[in-house]
């Protein structure tokens, strides 16, 4: 519905985000290709020569790569199930009639203030240190042994943390889309004699299906990059590395380029998979 | 000023032609209603006149001019949307003003029209709020404002009646008529209302499917409808239509019969029927008579007087030189 | 949905929000504490809650430490610098999305959202040379560019749902009544949408100053931002909870001002234009 010259406007307005995008995307994705076919090692003699698919077959052998693709699903899945679940109890809670309910919106948005790197921090040493964390404090005090927390559960801590950061996404938007039902909906529900559970089960939950996937796409987005909090608590060990954490260690700490970048085009494939994934859910969803 | 023509004008969206190729002139001062069914294509005309619609062939004259390949803006047309399309961040004072701003005139020049529409309109109470403190009523004023302050060569008005109450739309229908006879503006007017259409225009154009089924004054579509689409559009109640020997009798295939054309009576007529439900509108009734064997239901005007009720038995007669007759393909005989 | 609701129940719900509203906001609220405290007291065996004695030291000696105000400039700058620079290449071609959409114009937003999800790890190398190559290493200029990039996707896709908000008949109005693009934009769609707009800004601006990977890994010294300034204090040997806590509340101060002002906008831009 429009006109030849406002299409060919828009194609001209349109231009400079697809450009700089494609850029953003294909620059580093080919020198990323390039790099993963050779012996790469700056430090230690440069560039030395093509090697096929040496760099792909050494990285998936490597000890760490399932595991690292496993620790990527537990915390990306612990953090969604735990957000999404928490969040949606949290919102049906905040949609209740109460006193307050804008100081508390705030206190509970907070976290998302908060940078990754600060969060790490805090969480590893005042709440989860041994010694002089809180967490330890209160161990102490029910007279049980203090947590190891970084050691002895460390996915389960980095799932804490994180979940804490991303709660009150989860919460805002379901928030919002609760307080958007039509209460006459409900109440009609409840003059046909459905009881509160049922009423939340197929009234309430399909009415958020919208806001969960949108939860799902934006947390998936973010946390499959998520860095600063493994890179400021376990720096990736005792089982907490995840598959960028590794590549990031490949190319940064043993400074072995090809390696890394045969990594990258891993990471990218996995990313995209779940992107595919996920576009199907959303973009049916978003249609509506 | 404000003569438009349209030359074999086609509208295409991908491979649907909504608007095969159609002719039609649009005199200066003309007051033009494109009336039709939703879906017609009258909006999609409008637009196209309008130049927010690309025409996929043919050609636009507006004043002599090609004004095919021109952008809105160079048409010198104006236009009242449906929903007023008013710009609810700026008050109706800079709302009116806006096309003249553009339009790059000296600021007192733009004062001394505003304060002329304003008066014209009497939105002289209103300059300084903004389009979400107004009414419905209102906000049509404002619109027709920022029309007129350009003195365009033509307006352009898609169905701009249409989300008002029944009461306001009488009132705006008289002063859009009254706004014409003073300006002498060609008008182009949209609706899917035949009311509107017949109270409104010199010409109406009748639309069905992209195509124009008749062109006429007010007056000619209702006398002499050239098609059984138009008949039945045309008018309120609908016409009656009867086929079979009622109509070969009368040697056409189907005959139309407008219900204020046929008499009632309880005695003796020429088509006995039996009362549906029947409409009391004080000065008239419209009574529904089911059962006479040559149509479903037909629809008769007749006193406010004449006491119909349910089941009664009444005998019709048409007013024989008032039947429209119409061939096998719809057309009029 | 209004509807009476007795004092009792709506006690239990103002009680039970209130606790769970502040455990949640706990962790903030005992690191603001603790920025108080001395280090003994920031250790000390029961933990001390609000009865101690209240000391601005620490702020005084992570001040000394690290020179606070070049790193809240730094991220003041890029995360500023950047939302404004998606903004200007966003605007544009949310509108031609919003209002000129064709068949493609989904699959064009999905596109640009699926390159949020390229991980960043695996072009930090080819990013780290180009950066190099082009001087741009440890630069607010070089960080302002790649954080436009990788926030881009969502700003457009913000503006894009508050645009389709906005009725496509006002905009031909204003093409009516002789606006060119550009003023359409400036003059009629702009205005209209400042709300979505002022929530898109804050939103990005958040993102941009909690951004912890390109942040840390292409700055070294003239750059870096808060979040270099804080991961300075993970080290072992500089660990004093008095002071990192200092530090960390230095380091969202800014950003918790800056949400508790507008928090109605923020609110909005929280939930990405997605859910209304």
């Amino acid at each position: 519905m429009a006109t030849q010259h406002s299409r060919s406007a828009a194609r001209f307005m349109m231009a400079p985000a697809v450009i700089l995008l494609l850029g953003w995307m294909l620059v580093p994705l080919v020198m990323t290709l390039y790099f993963s076919f050779k012996k790469y090692l700056p430090l230690r003699g440069g560039d030395l020569g093509w090697v096929g698919f040496e760099n792909y077959v050494r990285f998936v052998t490597s000890s760490s790569f399932w595991p690292s693709v496993y620790t990527t699903l537990i915390i990306v899945g612990g953090v969604l199930a735990i957000t999404i679940c928490l969040g949606i109890v949290l919102a049906l809670l905040l949609d209740q009639p109460m006193w307050g309910q804008g100081i508390v919106r705030i206190l509970v948005i907070a976290p998302f203030f908060v940078m990754p790197t600060v969060s790490a921090l805090v969480w590893k040493n005042m709440f989860m240190d041994p010694n002089y964390g809180l967490f330890a404090y209160l161990w102490k005090f029910f007279g049980a042994e203090p947590i190891q927390w970084m050691s002895q559960a460390s996915i389960q801590s980095i799932i804490m943390i994180v979940s804490w950061q991303w709660l009150p996404f989860a919460t805002l938007i379901l928030l919002t889309a609760i307080q958007s039902l039509d209460g006459e909906q409900l109440e009609a529900s409840e003059m046909d004699g459905a009881s509160a559970l049922k009423r939340f089960w197929y009234i309430i939950l399909p009415h958020l299906a919208r806001a969960i996937t949108v939860v799902l796409l934006i947390q998936t987005i973010f946390l499959l990059s998520i860095f600063a909090e493994i890179f400021v608590t376990t720096g990736g060990a005792f089982g907490s590395k995840t598959l960028s954490y590794l590549i990031f260690q490949r190319v940064l700490e043993s400074q072995n380029i090809g390696l890394g970048s045969a990594g990258g085009v891993y990471a990218i494939i996995l990313a995209n998979i779940v992107a595919i994934f996920l576009m199907r859910i959303v973009g049916k969803n978003l249609d509506n | 000023m404000g003569r438009i023509v349209l030359d074999k004008v086609v509208k295409r969206f991908g491979d649907v032609e909504v608007i095969p190729p159609l002719d039609l002139t649009i005199e200066e001062g003309e007051f033009t209603v494109f009336v039709g069914p939703s879906g017609c294509g009258k909006s999609t005309l409008l637009r196209l006149i309008a130049g927010l619609e690309d025409v996929s062939d043919g050609a636009i004259q507006i004043d002599g001019q090609d004004a095919t390949a021109l952008p809105p803006a160079q048409r010198r047309l104006a236009m009242v949307f449906q929903s007023y399309a008013l710009y609810p961040h700026m008050s109706v004072r800079k709302n009116i003003a806006f096309p003249l701003k553009m339009a790059g005139l000296p600021k007192e020049e733009q004062d001394r029209r505003v304060a002329a529409a304003a008066a014209a309109l009497n939105l002289n109470d209103y300059l300084d709020r903004r389009p979400g403190q107004l009414s419905g009523g209102q906000r049509q004023r404002v619109a027709i404002g920022r029309a007129i302050v350009r003195e365009p060569s033509a307006f352009l008005f898609d169905e701009p009646l249409s989300n008002l109450d029944a009461a306001l739309r009488v009132g705006m229908r008289l002063e859009i008529s009254e706004l014409h006879k003073r300006l002498n503006t060609t008008m182009v007017y949209v609706t899917h209302d035949q009311v509107e259409a017949m109270t409104m225009a010199d010409k109406i154009v009748v639309l069905h499917a992209g195509v124009i089924e008749q062109v006429g004054s007010p007056l000619e579509l209702y006398h002499e409808p050239r098609n059984l689409f138009v008949a039945g559009f045309i008018g309120s109640p609908k016409m009656n239509f009867m086929t079979g020997t009622e109509a070969t009798s009368r040697g056409a295939h189907t005959i139309g019969v407008r219900p204020e054309h046929i008499t009632a009576s309880f005695d003796s007529g020429a088509w006995k029927g039996r009362v549906g439900v029947s409409e009391h509108l004080g000065s008239d009734t419209f009574l529904h008579v089911l059962d006479t064997g040559l149509a479903e239901s037909i629809t008769v005007r007749v006193d406010g007087e004449f006491s119909a009720r349910h089941g009664d038995t009444v005998w019709l007669t048409p007013i024989e030189d008032k039947i429209h007759r119409f061939d096998e393909k719809g057309d009029r005989k | 949905m209004a509807r009476s609701v007795t004092n009792r129940r709506k006690t239990i719900n103002t009680m039970l929000a209130w606790a769970v509203g502040l455990l949640i906001f706990f962790p903030i609220l005992w690191t603001i504490l603790t920025s108080f405290k001395t280090e003994g007291e920031a250790i000390a065996d029961p933990p001390v809650f609000l009865f101690f004695n209240w000391t601005l030291e620490n702020y005084s000696i992570v001040q000394e430490r690290s020179d606070y105000m070049r790193y809240l400039t730094n991220s003041i700058f890029i995360a500023g610098g950047s939302t404004l620079l998606g903004i200007i290449i966003a605007v544009p071609a949310a509108w031609s999305m919003a209002f000129v959409p064709s068949k493609r114009t989904k699959d064009i937003l999905m596109w640009m959202l699926s390159t949020k999800m390229l991980p960043a790890v695996g072009v930090l190398y080819p990013i780290y040379l180009l950066f190099i190559q082009l001087g741009l290493l440890d630069s607010r200029m070089g960080l302002v560019v790649v954080l436009m990039l990788i926030n881009l996707p969502i700003i457009i896709w913000m503006l894009y749902t508050y645009f389709k908000e906005i009725p496509g008949e006002i905009l031909e109005a204003a093409r009516m009544d002789g606006a060119t693009l550009r003023e359409e934009i400036i003059y009629i769609l702009t205005p209209m949408a400042i709300p979505g707009i002022a929530s898109t800004i804050l939103l990005n601006v958040i993102l941009a100053w909690n951004e912890a990977f390109w942040t840390l890994n292409l700055t070294a010294a003239k750059a870096a931002p808060l979040t270099a300034f804080i991961a300075s204090y993970s080290s072992p040997e500089g660990l004093f909870y008095a002071k990192l806590s200092a530090a960390s509340t230095m380091a969202i101060a800014p950003i918790l001002i800056l949400g508790w002002f507008s928090q109605k906008q923020l609110v909005r831009g929280l939930t990405f234009g997605a859910v209304k």
